[in-house]
């Protein structure tokens, strides 16, 4: 063993080097980006063969492409964020049907507080929706830890096996303790039996069953896991989960007397549960995102002759990510002697960096959309979305990845007029190109605006897929007419022509695709 | 022993390289630490902050809890405003004096310096003037590492070996100015200290400091350069 300096990212990034994996597969998106960077930057170094570690369109993409390979046998990682896994849902809730046969597992970085997402959603409801095994690690060592034991389950269990972290651990550093070498993937040979991963209902039935059935050895894992650590003393007692534990350890010290139940590996374990509730007055649940294992522990009528406070009772807020002052006051410590916060400061937001390409584009989208009371401008997910700040002020929404060109065609064909959207290179290869189908076949009267700046800016310049005359071909391969599409060159300097051919085709009644094609500031 | 350590400043303006030294220092003295910083968005010109811990007993949370701050080191005024709530009681800011201006409302320098002189312990930096002094405007962030180095019990020579695995790619001479900035926030956070206890009001002592010449501020840093180095 040796000891090396890992933020949560890197620690699984690296133990799954150290696990033999054939391929790495992802999105960027934080807090998950670096997972696979790590391991992009690390195999050659740090693995025994070699490894896939390109990225993929998107996190549907990058799941199936897991799913393949562990078909094949060989073991894969797949990782994103917890919206990413919104899109990844359709494989990842069949995957958990066909199985997996090489270890697959499964990667969600969930951002509580909205660091830098549109919500704060709670990936164990997913990992619990699929009927999977999951665990939340608590620390860096955790992470390195159950990731690596995490493909040799998954293996035996025929399973893919959900790892979930949060953006405090994702982009935490501590001192690791970790193998001196990766180990080599064990010869799994050919899948036995193709009929169970072709999900015809005959078979699907049989492999849900086969789910269904497992549910109690999942149980039984978690019940012995090392990973929960129930300590049983005085009559009160708190549940925490994941890196909810550290803010618990931090607020009482070693010398407390509560009974405390560490939850790391799902499902909930029921017995240690039971063993907590019969013994203390009342539980304290102290979660990092939703309050998921409080609600169960509610269930709907709640625990009779017991005290159950949390997020659902207002001991602990609601929303926002935990941290150990709100659990020092859920615990009803006396709080420590601070200062008062230094009242109302001038805000510094992120903001668009001064020559940006997005700067001059919308400039020029701003001086034609004026005069146009009835205008809509849809948008994406991007450096692009700052846009909607002062002062630009120039978009009216961000929903989904890909969801400003579908949104626009439902408003035009509410007869919004002009409707527009704003998408960039890499979210339009994503999932910009389905939706522009049905505009071209139906020449809907909308603009498109593709903002090519030929990298994944917002995550960290990530490679893009589709830029420059690709998105030209691409665009006029799904049926936009010629004529149509149109590029222009987002400088000050170009602001009029820009300006002339934004206003035709915004004024032209049916489709356009314009593309606003300069590099970011931050590839040169 | 142990030290919590708030990082502040704007994406851009090198935290994660001071956080970065810190906590290799802290490792090779066989401390536990964890450091803790947040993505993304902070890349866009806007408020970054790190969580640096160290200790000699297992480190709980990466978070910094309320009232555990021993330092809030800021390479910018308004910034540092931002986590004063986290002080403990003998904790000290040590804050960059140079505003970074890239939003319409920002307050008049002024303003901020009444705000930070309230606390009984602080200590500020012209980290622009002893950055061009060093040799190069981006070395701001390591004047302040400097300056706060015996805030947490460290010897600035802890941090060269990091230094130079940061910047020696780019040539020794990037390496030699960030070794140098360092010393030089040593030296002007010591003068401030001095007159401080001593009892000099803080813009009196600003000005002392703003008086002291540029030839004596680096003959004093040279000296504490390792062995071999010099101007």
């Amino acid at each position: 063993m040796k000891t090396d300096v890992l933020m949560g990212d890197e620690a699984i990034a690296l133990a799954a080097l150290h696990a033999g994996i054939t391929g790495a597969f992802s999105y960027p998106g934080t807090p998950a980006t670096e997972i696979q960077e790590t391991v992009a930057e690390r195999w050659r170094r740090d693995a025994r063969g070699e490894v896939a570690a390109a990225w993929s369109a998107n996190e549907k993409v990058a799941y199936e492409e897991a799913l393949g390979m562990s078909y094949a046998g060989k073991r894969s990682i797949v990782a994103m964020k917890h919206v990413g896994l919104n899109v990844a849902a359709d494989p990842f809730m069949n995957s958990a049907l066909t199985g997996a046969h090489g270890g697959l597992v499964v990667v969600v970085a969930d951002d509580p507080g909205m660091h830098s997402s549109q919500n704060e959603q709670d990936s164990r409801y997913f990992a619990e929706f699929a009927q999977l095994p999951f665990f939340e690690p608590s620390s860096q060592q955790e992470a390195y830890d159950i990731t690596f034991g995490a493909f040799e389950e998954s293996e035996r269990l025929g399973l893919p096996v959900l790892i979930r972290v949060v953006t405090r651990l994702a982009h935490s550093r501590a001192n690791v303790k970790v193998r001196e070498e990766a180990i080599e993937q064990p010869d799994l040979g050919r899948y036995k039996d193709q009929r169970d991963w072709t999900l015809i209902p005959a078979n699907a039935r049989r492999r849900n069953k086969r789910l269904t059935e497992l549910g109690g050895t999942l149980l039984q894992l978690a019940e012995e896991s090392p990973y929960n650590k129930l300590e049983l003393s005085g009559k009160r007692g708190i549940i925490c989960c994941g890196i909810a534990r550290n803010y618990v350890a931090e607020c009482l010290g070693d010398d407390h007397d509560w009974s405390v139940l560490k939850i790391v590996q799902y499902p909930i374990p029921a017995g240690k549960v039971r063993k907590l509730v019969d013994h203390c007055d009342e539980i304290l649940v102290v979660e990092d995102g939703y309050p998921f294992i409080e609600s169960r522990l509610n269930g709907v009528v709640g625990l009779g002759g017991k005290k159950v406070k949390g997020r659902l009772t207002g001991d602990l807020p609601r929303t926002g990510e935990l941290n150990p002052d709100w659990v020092r006051a859920g615990l009803g410590m006396d709080a420590l002697a601070a200062p008062e916060p230094a009242g109302e400061l001038a805000g510094r937001p992120p903001q668009l960096c001064k020559g940006c390409p997005h700067i001059d584009f919308y400039n020029a989208l701003n001086s034609v959309m004026e005069p146009h009371r009835g205008k809509i401008v849809f948008a994406d997910i991007g450096c692009y979305t700052l846009g909607v700040l002062p002062p630009y002020e120039a978009i009216e929404s961000c929903v989904d990845m890909g969801a400003s060109i579908g949104m626009a065609r439902g408003a035009a064909v509410a007869g919004v007029h002009p409707s527009c959207c704003v998408i960039g290179d890499s979210t339009f290869a994503h999932s910009g190109i389905t939706p522009l189908i049905g505009a071209a076949l139906d020449d809907t009267n909308m603009t498109v605006f593709i903002v090519d700046n030929s990298t994944v800016a917002m995550t960290g310049a990530q490679e893009t897929m589709i830029s420059g005359d690709d998105v030209v071909s691409v665009v006029r391969g799904v049926g936009v007419k010629p004529e149509h599409v149109r590029t222009i060159n987002p400088l000050a300097r170009h602001h009029e022509e820009n300006v002339k051919v934004i206003r035709e085709e915004v004024e032209h009644k049916g489709l356009s695709v314009i593309i606003s094609r300069r590099p970011c500031i931050k590839i040169r | 022993m142990q030290k919590n350590i708030i990082l502040a400043g704007v994406g851009g303006q090198g935290i994660l390289s001071m956080a970065f030294c810190i906590c290799n220092a802290a490792l090779k003295k066989g401390l536990d630490f964890k450091q803790s910083e947040v993505h993304g968005m902070s890349q866009r010109g806007g408020a970054v902050e790190s969580h640096v811990r160290f200790s000699s007993d297992p480190i709980r949370s990466d978070i910094i809890p309320r009232g555990k701050a021993d330092v809030v080191l800021s390479i910018e005024p308004l910034e540092v405003l931002r986590y004063v709530h986290f002080l403990s009681p003998e904790g000290v800011l040590v804050v960059s004096t140079v505003p970074y201006e890239n939003i319409p409302n920002y307050p008049p320098t002024e303003f901020l310096l009444d705000k930070i002189s309230v606390f009984r312990r602080h200590v500020l930096i012209d980290s622009g003037r002893l950055a061009k002094l060093a040799g190069s405007p981006h070395c701001g962030n390591m004047v302040m590492l400097g300056a706060a180095a015996s805030d947490i019990e460290m010897e600035v020579s802890a941090f060269d070996k990091f230094v130079t695995m940061l910047f020696g790619k780019k040539s020794q001479r990037v390496v030699d100015t960030n070794l140098k900035a360092l010393r030089l926030g040593v030296v002007v956070a010591e003068l401030f200290r001095k007159h401080a206890e001593e009892g000099m009001e803080t813009r009196k002592v600003l000005q002392a400091i703003e008086e002291v010449s540029d030839d004596s501020l680096l003959e004093q840093a040279e000296k504490l350069l390792p062995a071999g180095q010099d101007a």
